[in-house]
C-alpha cells in the first residue's frame, strides 16, 4: 500500500518534469525571452530553496547563512572564468567543495546554539563574509567579477542569443536536487533529520548522533547551494558581494521555502512559482516608475500572503486534502450504519 | 587618543542600547524577531528631521513626536500583521516583518529620495565640552545620556510597576497570565508599542548629528539584533551591557585595525561571546 502510494507520487513527479521539459516548446514562451527568464529563475530559486530545505525544513535549523554558500559557489565559477581563463567547471567543483568545508567549520560551533541565537549567529556570519569579500583584493573586492566574451556552448556554459539552454541547465539542476531530497526523505537519513527537528534530546536518547546528522545535512545543503550560485553567475555574467552574499539574498530562500511549506518536497517549487513571478513582474510593470515602487508592492504582497495564510501554500493544500479524507471517512462510516 | 575613541564608542553604544531594548522587549515577551525595527528608527529620524526642517522645532523637543509616531507604528504593525501570524509557524512573523521592512524602506525612498539629510543649526549644533585632551561633542553626549535615561525608565517600568509585572507574567507563561486576569492581547499590543516608542525616541534625537537616509535603519537594526542576542533572551541589562561593548569594539577596531573591519569585529565578538555562553551574557 505504502509502496503503491509512493509509486503514484513518483508518477506525479515524472509528469511535472515532463511538463517542465516541454515548456520551451510553447510558442508564447519560445517567442518571449522575458517569460523564459522568469521560468529559469523559478527553477533556480526552487532548487536553491530545496537545498535550504534540507537543513532548514527537514532538520529544523533555520539558517540565514546560505547566501554565503551561494556566494562561494558563484565566486568559484567566476574566479575560474575571469581570473584563470578556464571553463567554469573546475571552479564550480572547487567552489562547492570549499563551501562544504566552510559550512562544516562555521556550523560546528554554531550548532550548540538554539532557536533565535542560531539564526542571529548566521546573520553575523553573512555580514562578516560580506565585509571580507568587499575588501578581498584577490576577488576584485567590491568591483566584482565581470565575465569576458566566451565561446558559447555547454563547455563554457554560456549562451548570448538564447536562453533555452539555460532553461534546460536549470531544469537539470532542479531534477538533480529534487531527486536527492526525494531520496533523503524516504531514507533512514531523512528520518534522522526529522527526529532531530522534532526533539533533539529524544533523538539523542534513541542513539542518533545529532551533531553528525546536522553537520552532514548542512554540508550537503551547502554543496547543493553553491551549485545554484555557480549557475546564477553563469546566467548573470557578473558577480559582486552584495549581489550574492547579503541578508536580502538569504531571506529570499527562506521566504520561498516558508511560503511554499517548509519540510515538504513540493513546498519550495510552489513557493518559487508564486514568489518569483511576483518579484519579476512587479519589477517589470512598476520598476519603471522608479524610486522603489515595485519593492513597496512586493513587500506588501509578501505581508499579505503571510497574513492570510501563515502556514504556507502547502498548509492550504493539506487542509483541503484532510477535509476530503474526513469526508470520505464520514461517508464510509455512515454506510456501515 | 585611546580614551577619546573609547568614549566615542561608549556614546554610540548607549544609542544602540536604546534601540536594542525596544527590540529586546518585543523578543522577550512575544518571541518575535522584528525585522522592521531599523525601519522604525529611520521613520523616527525622518519625523524629527522634517519637524526640524519645516517648522524649526529642535530635536530636543521633537523626539516626543517621533516617539508617539513610532509607538503608533508598532501598535499598527501588531494589529494588522503580527496578530495574524502568531498562529502559524514561528518564522512567519519574522518573514512578515521582513516584508514590512522592505515596504517601509522603499516607501521612504519613494517619498523622501535617497539623499542623505542632516539637521543643521539646532540648539546644540557645534557645541562641545573639552575635558583635558578629550573632546565631547554636545549633540552626541546629550543624545546618549538621554538614551541611557530612557533605558533605565523602561527597565524600571518592567521591574517595579504593575504593568511591568503583567508584561513579565505574559512573557513567562501566556496561559497562566490569562488565568490571572491579564489581558495578554493588550499586553502584546502595548509591548509592540513600547518597542516602537524606544526606537522612536532614539530616532528623534539622532538627526542632530547623524544623517538620515532610507538605508540608515538596516545597520542599526542588525546591530540591535546582535545586542539583544548577545545580552540574552529578553534581558534589558544584558542588552545594555552588550550595546556598550559593541560600541566600544566598533570604535576601537575601526581606529586601530581598519574602518572596513569594524563590523567584522562586532559580529565576530558576538560569535565569540555566544560560543562561550550559548544563551548570551545574561541569559539562563
Amino acid at each position: 500500500m505504502v509502496k503503491e502510494n509512493s509509486k503514484k507520487k513518483d508518477l506525479l513527479w515524472y509528469f511535472v518534469i515532463v511538463i517542465l521539459a516541454l515548456i520551451p516548446f510553447i510558442p508564447q514562451v519560445a517567442a518571449n525571452s522575458f517569460t523564459q527568464h522568469v521560468f529559469i529563475l523559478v527553477l533556480l530559486y526552487a532548487s536553491m530553496s530545496q537545498a535550504w530545505n534540507i537543513i532548514g525544513g527537514y532538520c529544523g535549523q533555520v539558517s540565514f547563512g546560505h547566501s554565503v554558500f551561494f556566494g562561494i559557489g558563484a565566486y568559484g565559477a567566476g574566479m575560474a572564468v575571469v581570473k584563470y581563463g578556464l571553463a567554469p567547471w573546475p571552479g564550480i567543483i572547487i567552489g562547492s567543495l570549499l563551501s562544504m568545508i566552510v559550512a562544516v567549520v562555521i556550523s560546528y560551533p554554531c550548532f550548540k546554539l538554539k532557536g533565535h541565537y542560531f539564526a542571529i549567529a548566521t546573520f553575523a556570519i553573512v555580514e562578516i563574509f560580506n565585509r571580507l569579500f568587499m575588501v578581498w583584493y584577490w576577488l576584485n573586492g567590491a568591483l566584482g567579477l565581470d565575465y569576458p566574451m566566451m565561446k558559447v556552448g555547454w563547455k563554457n556554459f554560456v549562451w548570448y542569443r538564447t536562453k533555452i539552454p539555460y532553461y534546460y541547465g536549470a531544469l537539470i539542476l532542479f531534477v538533480v536536487i529534487f531527486s536527492i531530497v526525494r531520496f533523503i526523505e524516504k531514507n533512514r537519513f531523512g528520518y534522522y533529520l526529522k527526529a532531530v527537528r522534532e526533539d533533539q534530546e529524544t533523538a539523542e536518547a534513541t542513539g542518533i548522533n545529532s551533531t553528525f546528522i546536522k553537520l552532514s545535512a548542512m554540508a550537503l545543503s551547502a554543496f547543493l547551494a553553491s551549485f545554484c550560485g555557480a549557475f546564477f553567475v553563469q546566467y548573470n555574467f557578473r558577480v559582486d558581494p552584495p549581489m550574492v552574499m547579503s541578508l536580502q539574498v538569504s531571506m529570499i530562500f527562506v521566504l520561498v521555502t516558508i511560503l511554499g511549506g517548509a519540510g515538504t518536497l513540493f513546498g519550495p517549487l510552489l513557493g518559487a512559482m508564486i514568489l518569483i513571478p511576483l518579484q519579476e513582474y512587479t519589477r517589470v510593470y512598476w520598476g519603471g516608475l522608479g524610486r522603489g515602487t515595485d519593492l513597496i508592492l512586493f513587500g506588501f504582497l509578501i505581508v499579505l500572503i503571510i497574513v492570510r495564510q501563515p502556514r504556507g501554500i502547502m498548509g492550504i493544500i493539506n487542509e483541503i486534502l484532510k477535509y476530503r479524507k474526513t469526508k470520505k471517512i464520514i461517508s464510509a462510516s455512515s454506510e456501515i450504519n | 587618543m585611546f580614551f577619546q575613541i573609547a568614549i566615542d564608542g561608549l556614546l554610540t553604544g548607549m544609542v544602540y542600547a536604546l534601540v536594542a531594548s525596544g527590540l529586546s522587549l518585543i523578543w522577550g515577551v512575544m518571541d518575535v524577531l522584528n525585522f522592521a525595527h531599523g525601519e522604525y528608527l529611520m521613520f523616527g529620524m525622518y519625523v524629527s528631521y522634517w519637524l526640524g526642517f519645516l517648522m524649526n522645532i529642535d530635536p530636543l523637543i521633537s523626539w516626543i513626536a517621533s516617539g508617539i509616531f513610532c509607538f503608533l507604528l508598532g501598535v499598527l504593525t501588531y494589529k494588522l500583521i503580527i496578530q495574524h501570524c502568531l498562529t502559524g509557524p514561528p518564522l512567519s512573523a519574522l518573514l512578515a516583518t521582513f516584508g514590512l521592512s522592505m515596504m517601509l524602506k522603499n516607501f521612504a525612498l519613494n517619498r523622501f529620495s535617497p539623499n542623505f539629510r542632516i539637521l543643521t543649526g539646532t540648539l546644540l549644533d557645534g557645541k562641545r565640552i573639552i575635558l583635558g585632551n578629550i573632546v565631547l561633542p554636545l549633540p552626541q553626549l546629550v543624545t546618549s545620556i538621554f538614551a541611557l535615561v530612557v533605558v533605565f525608565i523602561i527597565y524600571y517600568i518592567i521591574k517595579r510597576t504593575r504593568l511591568g509585572w503583567a508584561i513579565q507574567a505574559t512573557a513567562m507563561d501566556k496561559a497562566a497570565a490569562e488565568l490571572m486576569g491579564i489581558n495578554t492581547e493588550r499586553i502584546f499590543l502595548l509591548v509592540f508599542g513600547l518597542g516602537g516608542l524606544c526606537v522612536g525616541i532614539a530616532g528623534g534625537l539622532l538627526p542632530s548629528y547623524l544623517a538620515v537616509h532610507p538605508e540608515v535603519g538596516g545597520l542599526f537594526g542588525l546591530i540591535a539584533f546582535v545586542c539583544v542576542a548577545m545580552g540574552g533572551f529578553g534581558s534589558i541589562p544584558g542588552a545594555l551591557l552588550a550595546a556598550l561593548l559593541i560600541g566600544l569594539v566598533e570604535a576601537l577596531s575601526g581606529f586601530y585595525i581598519a574602518p572596513v573591519f569594524k563590523y567584522v569585529a562586532v559580529f565576530g565578538l558576538y560569535l565569540l561571546v555566544v560560543m562561550l555562553r550559548p544563551k548570551g551574557l545574561f541569559g539562563w
